[in-house]
C-alpha cells in the first residue's frame, strides 16, 4: 500500500471540507422546504439549470429580489395615501403574488391571499397588519436563499480551488 | 418603455418553416415569468421569443413573424391577453394560442377562451403542462 503522500492528504481534505459543504447545504435546502418557505416550484427553477444557464436560479431570484423591492415600495406609498386605492393596491398584491409562486416563496404567496381578501373587503387596518407580514416574509425568504447561494458559492470556490486538485475528481 | 428591436421586429428566426424546431412566442409583462417561461419552454428543444404585452405580440405578427406556439399572458399594460388573442385570430394568425393566468375564477378563465384561445393554463407553466402541446404540435407538423 502507498504511503499517504502530503499532497494526497491534501486533496482528502479538501475533498471532505467539500462533502461537509455538500451536505449542509442539502440539509438547509431540505429545512427550507419543510418549513414551507419554499414549493415545488423553487425545485422546477432548479431544474432549468444546467451548463447552458449555469446561473438560471440565482439570475431568476435576483430579478425577483428586485421586483419585490420595487413592489414593496409602491404598495407603502399606496397605502399611505390620504384616499387609498384599493383597486391599485389589490393588483399590485396579485403581481407579487406571481412572482412569490413563480419563485416558490411558499409563506410570501399565502400571506399575499389573505392580504388580497382585506383589499377587496377595503379594510385599511387589515391591509396595513398584512402589508408587515408580508414584507417580513419577503425578508425572511431572502435572507435564508442568500444563506442558501453564500453556500452553493462557498462549494463551487472549493472545487475550482487550484491548489486542492479537487475538481479532478468532482467533475462529471 | 423599454422595447428591445428584436423584441418589436423579430428577427426571422421564427418562421415555422425554418427546422424541425417549434417556435414559441412568450407574451407576459413579468420579467421573471418570461425568463422562467423562455428557459423552460428551450429546454424543451423549442425556439423561444418574447413579448412584454399584448401589442407587442401583434406588432411582431403584423411583421410577419409567425410562431408554432403563442403563450398569452392575461394581464398586460398596454394591450392585454383577450384583446390581443383577438387580434391575432382577426389577422387570421391560426397558430395555437395558450392563455396563461394567475387568476383562478372560471368566469375571467372562459371569458379568456372565448377571445380565441386553444388551451388556457395556470401560472406558471411546467414541463407536465408543455409536453401535451408539444406532442398536439409535432403530430400535426
Amino acid at each position: 500500500m502507498r504511503p499517504v503522500s502530503e499532497k494526497g492528504a491534501k486533496e482528502k481534505a479538501t475533498m471532505d471540507a467539500v462533502a461537509q459543504l455538500q451536505r449542509q447545504l442539502v440539509d438547509y435546502t431540505a429545512s427550507l422546504f419543510h418549513e414551507g418557505y419554499l414549493d415545488d416550484q423553487f425545485n422546477q427553477l432548479r431544474q432549468l439549470q444546467d451548463e447552458s444557464n449555469p446561473d438560471f436560479v440565482v439570475e431568476v431570484v435576483t430579478l425577483y429580489f428586485e421586483d419585490s423591492e420595487r413592489l414593496l415600495n409602491e404598495l407603502t406609498k399606496a397605502l399611505q395615501q390620504q384616499s387609498i386605492d384599493f383597486k391599485k393596491v389589490d393588483a399590485q398584491v396579485h403581481q407579487f403574488k406571481g412572482s412569490s409562486s413563480s419563485i416558490g416563496a411558499q409563506r410570501v404567496q399565502k400571506v399575499c391571499i389573505a392580504f388580497r381578501n382585506c383589499c377587496e373587503e377595503q379594510n385599511i387596518e387589515g391591509c396595513n397588519i398584512f402589508l408587515q407580514q408580508v414584507k417580513h416574509e419577503y425578508t425572511l425568504v431572502k435572507s435564508k436563499l442568500e444563506t442558501l447561494f453564500k453556500l452553493d458559492q462557498q462549494i463551487l470556490a472549493a472545487r475550482v480551488d487550484p491548489g486542492s486538485h479537487v475538481i479532478r475528481f468532482l467533475q462529471a | 418603455m423599454n422595447v428591445s428591436k428584436k423584441t418589436v421586429t423579430g428577427d426571422g428566426t421564427n418562421n415555422s418553416a425554418t427546422g424541425n424546431r417549434i417556435s414559441v412566442l412568450v407574451v407576459d409583462d413579468d420579467p421573471i415569468i418570461r425568463t422562467i417561461h423562455k428557459a423552460l419552454l428551450r429546454r424543451s428543444g423549442m425556439e423561444v421569443e418574447v413579448a412584454a404585452d399584448g401589442q407587442q405580440a401583434v406588432n411582431l405578427h403584423r411583421m410577419g413573424a409567425s410562431y408554432n406556439l403563442v403563450f398569452m399572458d392575461m394581464e398586460m399594460p398596454v394591450m392585454d391577453g383577450p384583446q390581443a388573442t383577438r387580434e391575432l385570430r382577426e389577422m387570421g394568425v391560426e397558430s395555437m394560442i395558450v392563455g396563461v393566468t394567475s387568476r383562478d375564477l372560471d368566469s375571467d378563465i372562459q371569458a379568456f377562451m372565448a377571445a380565441g384561445l386553444n388551451y388556457c393554463f395556470v401560472k406558471p407553466l411546467t414541463i407536465e403542462k408543455v409536453i401535451p402541446l408539444i406532442e398536439e404540435l409535432t403530430g400535426n407538423i
